[in-house]
């Protein structure tokens, strides 16, 4: 039955062919944001393109070797590639290359490689395989701490590696726990935990002044409203059960939040995350400092206008305006060249990769598929949605590449594996019994 | 887990809102907001101005007088000097402190970390030479050139100004200019500021983020050449005035000399001058406060600004003003018992012989005889105002009391008065020709500028006529007169023939009269002296001549502050001016050296000799 013709017959292209287009139109891209007329040739190996097309034609054997393996293989040695990732990652920790402040890289010979960007996938195996064993059930306190387990560790080696940006990618997995049953409210006290902190920053430098020469600072009066909401929250539900213990623990957690935020600000966050975060939010200007790049960033994309300056002409990613452009900022490229038109191409090329892995989940019979395809699918979202958000100044400048697009041999190998991984489960799917 | 199922809806529409607000997002900021294309054109567009030379300016025989020399302005990129730049090495090699590199360099980063702005101004070839083999070492500096004015002959600094940048309050004015624009701010180079400035040019070159020139946009379309300015030839003789300048140094006036034939300047002094040199470059604006703080007031171009009386040079007006009135004849006698009395008053005179005619009077300059030519002019008339009036009309005729049209910015008009300031002053009805009376000898209310007096002397000479004076001769090789329509020839209403009285006269002057100290061997010459009252100090010496007495070459006249009478200073500096310009020699050292050394600039000593009023 497992026949290369029915391997063939059972991919599914239609991924195959976006990962494709996405691959080509990011080479396409990093040729136009490193052009230089002296080396014309897109395939000058000494160049970023030419570089980058020996990912690409090693990324596309690892991803034929990959279809060509057992799909078992993964399920049954997936903690055994986590736990090789792990000890990868602090190994790193011990003797690895530092690179802008961030300890991730192994320097083996000319190349470099960086671990975190292949435990995005170990970590998704693993969480994978542990949710789907039998009988394990999200409601249940044991899940959730194991869950959390997988995925912090990792996250918190990469943390101490001073990777931030990569670590936060680990949150996006609540989107998957969440989908195999994580309550609901877990969701909701995240997006309103990230609604009181954005508020609270806002808000915390501000003082309020009463009459009788009472001063009062935003942190305060944050908390001041919040009971007078909570108030009425309770006047107008006081006849149910347990409300009134219900509103006095959101009272006090969102208090302490609030109380505390202040302190996570200046105190463990590095000065220039905290200034990042506050440009994003525009408490805090400053287009030469920290807000440069966004606001080149925005200048270039801006600039670009509804049909783009063409392929090749633009002038603020040639001449480099853009900082980072062939890594973190190469949708910059994408939007002045492009114009409006090629950056909805892309948002619409990743929307169709995201949607397409959802559906392709719900046909899988097996869990454990379901879960990595689900776990791709949102580690996928979130590089597109901070990469991207940042570079139109809708998200704070956290250095993750774009996938398939941005420079790079390690991210484009380890998301090529993460989808792959994913194409195989579902080319074998009707074998799972 | 089949039950959770429908949370796929709830994930896709995560995605899917994500991916709304940024299209939302990038619609707006790449569609509708149109500010980010401007910002982009201010990243990657710099327009390289092109400074075109400006037009040189010569002598009337040729020689230069003012030319541009290569100066430059050491530019920086504030970004690209990072914590390896070596700060000490770059103060040693432009030989500025640790605080000055400081304080130029945050001006500059406060102007822009990105954009290059001048870091150091106008820095001479000289400096130059030396900076530029070492300025590859300093990443981040680059010069970009300029010219600056250079005046060789160091000489002539009023007349031909000098050149400064571009205020705001100009650049407002007119939208030619752009900071950093030099205009002419005074003299020649502010007259004919659009002749000489040429035509800016510009390049517009794409850069890269640290300003590195990456080609020309859209292949040079937006490019225009800078075009030189027009090279000037003035009528100034170069010589002359310099030689002018060196007889009145330390001394305060003014010689204006006037090729009567054409109306074109030969000389234009005013004393003290400066050297045109130091308004030029780094050390302008010190200088121009030194300046600026003289007592001496050297940036005072007293030739075409400071207003005199005429003092007895005037009589010759009145005296053909009288003849063409016919109320006067060379014949006429008047008697002069040292003065002049009248209503019980005395207008006082010097002892020289009496009765007095025409000829002598001008050349013994009795003021006495003009009180009576003045009062027979003015009383001729029913009315005091109606006699005025035409005495008036004759006198501007002159070119005196109005501008001359000289081509140079802010001359003075000079003053007549009109009958209306006669009625205020003494109110109407209540002044006779006895009140004004000191008009008869050129003193009273008038006050003319050395340019109109050389202007009134050119109309003696050419017996009824002067040229509409000028100072530009050539336009690019053109003659001036081929396109400037100012430049006529004014009538003055009065006969020649009553010109060749008073010319004769004036010829008895200098041949034995008050201004023998002009004479000069087998030239004739003609003048007269005069002593012009100052309530302020000394009297001022001033003399007008012109010369040969036919067809004359030359006319002038020389304005000696604090210089006593006419025949002490101002009478031996106008002979010596006119003997070099016809001449070419100084057949009498002896004055020569005794007016090279005068020195009135402090005390005066007192005079002691009979020399004439």
């Amino acid at each position: 039955m497992r026949g290369s013709k029915s391997l063939i017959d059972n991919i599914d292209w239609i991924t195959v062919g976006l990962y494709l287009l996405l691959v080509l139109a990011g080479w396409l891209n990093i040729y136009a944001a490193v052009y230089n007329e002296e080396f014309e040739s897109i395939f000058d190996t000494t160049q970023r393109y030419g570089k980058q097309l020996l990912w690409i034609g090693t990324a596309g054997i690892i991803a034929t070797v990959i279809l060509l393996i057992d799909e078992r293989f993964f399920s049954t040695f997936g903690y055994f590639i986590y736990g090789f990732i792990l000890s990868a990652l602090v190994a790193v920790l011990l003797v690895g290359a530092a690179t802008k402040g961030a300890t991730s890289w192994f320097a083996i010979g000319g190349f470099k490689v960086q671990p975190s960007e292949f435990s995005k996938f170990a970590t998704n195996l693993a969480l994978a395989k542990y949710l789907s064993t039998l009988n394990i059930r999200m409601t249940d306190l044991k899940t959730k701490l194991t869950a959390v387990a997988i995925i912090g560790v990792p996250a918190i080696l990469i943390l101490l590696q001073n990777d931030t940006g990569s670590a936060l990618v680990y949150g996006a997995f609540i989107l998957v726990l969440f989908r195999e049953g994580l309550s609901g409210n877990f969701l909701l006290i995240g997006l309103v935990s990230a609604f009181l902190f954005v508020i609270t920053l806002i808000f915390q430098n501000d003082l309020y002044h009463f009459p009788f020469e009472i001063e009062i600072t935003g942190g305060w009066m944050l908390i001041f409203v919040l009971a007078v909401l909570l108030s009425l929250v309770y006047y107008f539900n006081r006849k149910k059960k347990q409300v009134l213990l219900f509103v006095t623990v959101i009272f006090i957690a969102s208090s302490g939040l609030v109380k505390s935020v202040d302190y996570v600000f200046n105190n463990i966050l590095e000065p220039h995350q905290s200034k990042r975060i506050n440009v994003m939010l525009g408490i805090e200007s400053d287009p030469f400092g920290a807000g440069y790049n966004v606001n080149q960033s925005l200048i270039a994309i801006g600039s670009g206008g509804f049909f783009g300056k063409g392929y090749l002409k633009g002038t603020q990613t040639k001449y480099d305006f853009v900082p980072e452009q062939s890594t973190d900022f190469i949708f910059c490229t994408i939007g002045e060249e492009w114009g409006f038109i090629g950056s909805f191409v892309v948002i619409t090329l990743f929307m169709a990769l995201l949607l397409r892995i959802l559906f392709l989940c719900s046909r899988q019979r097996s869990a454990f598929a379901r879960i990595y395809g689900y776990g791709a699918a949102v580690i996928f979202f979130f590089h597109f949605t901070i990469n991207i958000g940042m570079t139109i100044g809708l998200a704070p400048v956290i250095g993750i590449p774009l996938p398939f697009f941005s420079y790079g041999g390690s991210s484009l190998w380890a998301f090529t594996i993460l989808l792959f991984v994913f194409i195989k489960m579902d080319a074998d799917r009707l074998e799972v019994l | 887990m089949r039950q959770y199922e429908s949370r796929r809806i709830i994930i896709s529409a995560i995605f899917l809102i994500v991916g709304i607000i940024f299209l939302v997002r990038l619609f707006f900021v790449q569609v509708i907001d149109s500010q980010y294309k401007l910002d982009a054109t201010n990243n990657v567009l710099r327009t390289i101005v092109k400074y075109p030379a400006r037009g040189l300016i010569y002598d009337r025989n040729g020689t230069l007088l003012v030319y541009n020399e290569a100066a430059y302005d050491l530019m920086v990129v504030p970004k690209v000097i990072d914590e390896d730049f070596d700060t000490t090495g770059f103060c040693v090699l432009l030989e500025m402190t640790k605080d000055g590199f400081d304080e130029r360099f945050n001006r500059a980063k406060n102007y822009s970390r990105y954009k290059a702005s001048i870091f150091e101004k106008e820095i001479s070839a000289r400096s130059y030479a030396k900076i530029q083999e070492q300025l590859f070492n300093y990443p981040g500096f680059f010069v970009q050139t300029r010219t600056l004015r250079t005046y060789p002959k160091q000489t002539a600094a009023h007349m031909v100004g000098y050149v400064g940048e571009a205020n705001p309050k100009i650049i407002e004015k007119d939208s030619y200019y752009k900071s950093g624009d030099y205009i002419g701010i005074s003299g020649i180079e502010k007259h004919y500021e659009k002749v000489l400035r040429g035509k800016r040019g510009q390049e517009v070159q794409m850069v890269d983020v640290f300003n590195r020139p990456k080609g020309k946009f859209q292949d040079g379309a937006f490019d225009t050449t800078a075009v030189s300015g027009s090279n000037l030839k003035l009528t100034i003789d170069a010589d002359l005035q310099s030689y002018g300048e060196k007889l009145m140094q330390n001394k305060k006036g003014s010689i204006v000399a006037i090729d009567p034939s054409t109306g074109e300047i030969l000389t234009l002094i005013s004393m003290p001058t400066y050297d045109p040199n130091l308004l030029v470059g780094r050390q302008r604006s010190k200088n121009y406060g030194k300046l600026s703080q003289d007592t001496l007031k050297p940036l005072f171009n007293r030739a075409l600004m400071a207003a005199y009386p005429p003092g007895s040079t005037f009589k010759s007006i009145n005296a053909l003003i009288g003849l063409q009135e016919e109320v006067l004849t060379p014949s006429i006698l008047y008697s002069c018992y040292r003065g002049y009395s009248f209503g019980g008053r005395k207008m006082g005179c010097h002892q020289h012989r009496s009765p007095v005619n025409l000829e002598f009077s001008i050349q013994i300059s009795c003021n006495a005889y003009y009180c009576n030519v003045f009062r027979s002019i003015i009383d001729h008339y029913p009315t005091v105002e109606k006699g005025y009036n035409v005495w008036r009309t004759y006198v501007t005729n002159f070119g005196l009391g109005k501008k001359t049209g000289i081509d140079l910015p802010n001359e003075l008009s000079g003053f007549v008065p009109k009958t209306d300031y006669y009625d205020r002053y003494y109110l109407k009805g209540k002044w006779h020709s006895t009140t004004i009376l000191s008009l008869a000898i050129g003193q009273g209310e008038l006050g003319f500028t050395p340019m109109q007096m050389a202007n009134m002397v050119t109309a003696i000479a050419n017996r009824g006529y002067y040229i509409t004076p000028h100072i530009a001769k050539e336009i690019n090789g053109q003659s001036i007169t081929s396109f400037d329509s100012t430049i006529i020839r004014n009538e003055t209403g009065i006969e020649a023939k009553y010109f060749n009285e008073v010319v004769e006269a004036m010829y008895k002057v200098v041949e034995k009269g008050t201004g023998t100290s002009a004479k000069i061997d087998s030239l004739q010459v003609c003048g007269k002296t005069g002593t012009v009252q100052n309530p302020h100090g000394d009297d001022h010496s001033t003399f007008i001549a012109f010369a040969p007495k036919d067809n004359p070459k030359i006319a002038l006249s020389v304005y000696v502050e604090n210089g006593y009478w006419g025949s002490r200073w101002a009478a031996p500096i106008a002979g010596l001016l006119i003997e070099q310009y016809l001449r070419d020699t100084i057949t009498r050292p002896h004055i020569e050296k005794r007016m090279l050394e005068g020195n009135l600039i402090g005390t005066v000593p007192k005079i002691t000799s009979n020399e004439g009023k």
